[in-house]
């Protein structure tokens, strides 16, 4: 027992650390959810693969400069930024995209059509990554390829050594989110997309264009699950068209933890279930005498979450009370 | 300067608005009176896109707005403050009022602020605070300033006195008045048809869709029909 107790305390660091790469993950897709919710009280269901055509794009630029032979050319953090860029680009886009063609249409539809849309949309882009790697790969598993420098390690403590690419993971996410931050809190146009939020006939009584401010919004929650993509495929290394659809899932939840539509939930929200899961999977078998294993970290964190919403139905920060009148 | 023709707005197989005509003039105030569901606040929110007519035509200056988005008719020069005042309750009053001058990025915007806070020193005091703490009253200030902030030509005002106690009925009353000798052309709609004609120059009676009677506000205050329907006598 007093060994269990010491080794909790010596892998307490790490685990802490894997569960805030794990919730940076999640709050940045989390946002996505959170901010289309937050304009159209819808879910978009196809953000999951949003997310994932973000690491897609971000593994065929790191496959083609290596190709070319500038992956250790350029320095590591150009390749870097050059990556994050073009996958926020890409996946920020693409969700422009789908709301203009899946979702705009149905405005004014039941509320449950555009969310079958949206599923729809979800299996249409799963295959079509599918297709497209099989015909340009012919592979569509795909494993990002190593920068050297990121795999490099140093020791924090005795017991926590952490990789430059976690550090990487960490550091971007907080500036997206520091960034997102400004843009919707500091900003007119952000202004503007909590006014929409809010009351879309006001907000067209004060000129402000309701649909350009949609479309905006999908494309800021659309680069945040891009540039999640990147990170993801940094840091985890594989990916095929299909992962987007847990990591999805989970950041959903957290988004609903947090309380939907509210923006610093998503990312309470997203850090809280990644910690959960983190220590899950570490501490459970510890802790029950390997009663229960790793494989109940989903079981454990889901039931914490559906603990909270018992006795927080609106998540977390969810206080915001929607007025319509 | 606006001018509402043969105006008819369905809302699906209900008729709401009958060959509506109406006119406002430069520097007028016009008070549409009219019962509930007569069709005061269809016919503001049709002049603003957020309804469209089946028929008829709006035309300001003479430019058709029938068919113009409403953030488009806001940058010809129409603010819309709609009933039940519709601030951002989540946005404090300054970004409100900034919501107020979306399309502009003139320099008026800071003069046009000093305006606002000179007509409603309150909210000058409350810049900071989340709308929605803010009183009743000071919540159709703060309707009122951020349509002021549009520095529209024409005004619509959409029951400006519900829900208030009357010495706030009054003060908002007496600042529409003032906004109009600053010289802004102001089409105000109002249950409390007393208030209304007392401030306004010329006056429109609505009854189940249609305009049932016309003329000043000397006129209609005089009106033996209006005074019974409408004043309560």
């Amino acid at each position: 027992m007093c060994m269990d107790v010491a080794l909790l305390v010596r892998i307490f660091p790490e685990v802490l650390l894997d569960g805030i790469i794990l919730g940076f993950m999640y709050a940045l897709i989390a946002l996505g959810y959170t901010m289309v919710y937050g304009v159209l009280e819808f879910i978009n269901f196809a953000h999951s693969e949003i997310f994932i055509v973000g690491a897609f794009v971000g593994v065929e630029i790191l496959l083609g400069l290596k190709s070319v032979g500038l992956l250790d050319g350029l320095p590591w953090p150009i390749v870097l930024v050059l990556v994050l860029i073009a996958g926020m680009a890409a996946s920020g886009l693409l969700a422009v995209t789908v709301e203009r063609i899946a979702y705009r249409p149905l405005r004014n539809a039941p509320r449950l059509i555009p969310l079958i849309s949206a599923i729809g949309i979800s299996f249409f882009l799963q295959d079509l990554i599918r297709l497209v790697e099989s015909l340009w790969r012919n592979a569509f598993n795909m494993v990002y390829p190593t920068i050297d420098v990121l795999n490099l390690r140093f020791e924090l403590t005795e017991t926590l050594d952490v990789s430059v690419k976690s550090l990487v993971v960490i550091v971007g996410a907080v500036l997206m989110l520091w960034a997102l931050h400004l843009i919707v809190n500091r900003t007119k146009v952000g202004t503007a997309i909590r006014a929409v939020a809010e009351d879309q006939a006001a907000a067209s009584l004060m000129g402000i264009d309701v649909n350009r401010i949609i479309s905006l919004t999908f494309l800021i929650g659309g680069a945040m699950g891009g540039a999640a993509g990147v990170l993801f495929g940094v840091q985890y290394g594989l990916i095929n068209p299909y992962s987007g659809f847990i990591p999805g899932l989970k950041a959903f939840t957290a988004a609903v933890l947090g309380g939907i539509g509210n923006i610093p939930g998503a990312m309470v929200g997203g850090l809280v279930l990644g910690l959960l899961e983190a220590f899950a999977a570490s501490y459970l078998s510890l802790l029950t005498g390997g009663a229960f294993g790793a494989e109940y970290k989903d079981i454990f964190a889901f039931s914490v979450l559906i603990l909270i919403l018992i006795f927080r139905p609106k998540g977390l920060l969810g206080e915001v009370v929607r007025e319509r009148a | 300067m606006l001018e509402v023709k043969s105006l008819d707005v369905a809302y699906g197989e209900i008729r709401a608005l009958k060959g509506v005509e109406l006119e406002v003039g430069r520097g007028e105030i016009v008070t549409i009176l009219g019962n509930n569901g007569a069709g005061k606040t269809t016919t503001l929110k049709t002049i603003s896109g957020l309804l469209h007519p089946t028929r008829g035509t709006i035309t300001l200056e003479a430019e058709p707005l029938v068919g113009v988005p409403p953030h488009a008719i806001v940058s010809r020069g129409v603010a819309h403050v709609p009933e039940g005042r519709h601030i951002f309750n989540r946005l404090t009053v300054r970004e409100n009022l900034t919501m107020g001058a979306y399309l502009r990025s003139d320099t008026g915007i800071a003069t046009d602020l000093e305006r606002v806070f000179a007509l409603f020193p309150r909210l000058a005091e409350r810049i900071t605070q989340v709308a929605g703490t803010l009183s009743g009253g000071e919540q159709q200030m703060l309707a009122i300033g951020r349509a002021l902030m549009a520095n529209p030509r024409l005004l619509l005002l959409d029951e400006p006195s519900m829900g208030l106690a009357p010495v706030l009925v009054e003060q908002i009353f007496d600042t529409i008045s003032d906004i109009n000798r600053q010289g802004m052309t102001i089409l105000l709609v109002e249950q409390n048809a007393a208030m209304a004609l007392s401030i306004a120059h010329r006056g429109y009676v609505l009854e189940t869709g249609s305009i049932a009677l016309t003329g000043t506000a000397a006129e209609l205050a005089d009106n033996p029909e209006v005074r019974r329907a409408y004043l309560g006598e």
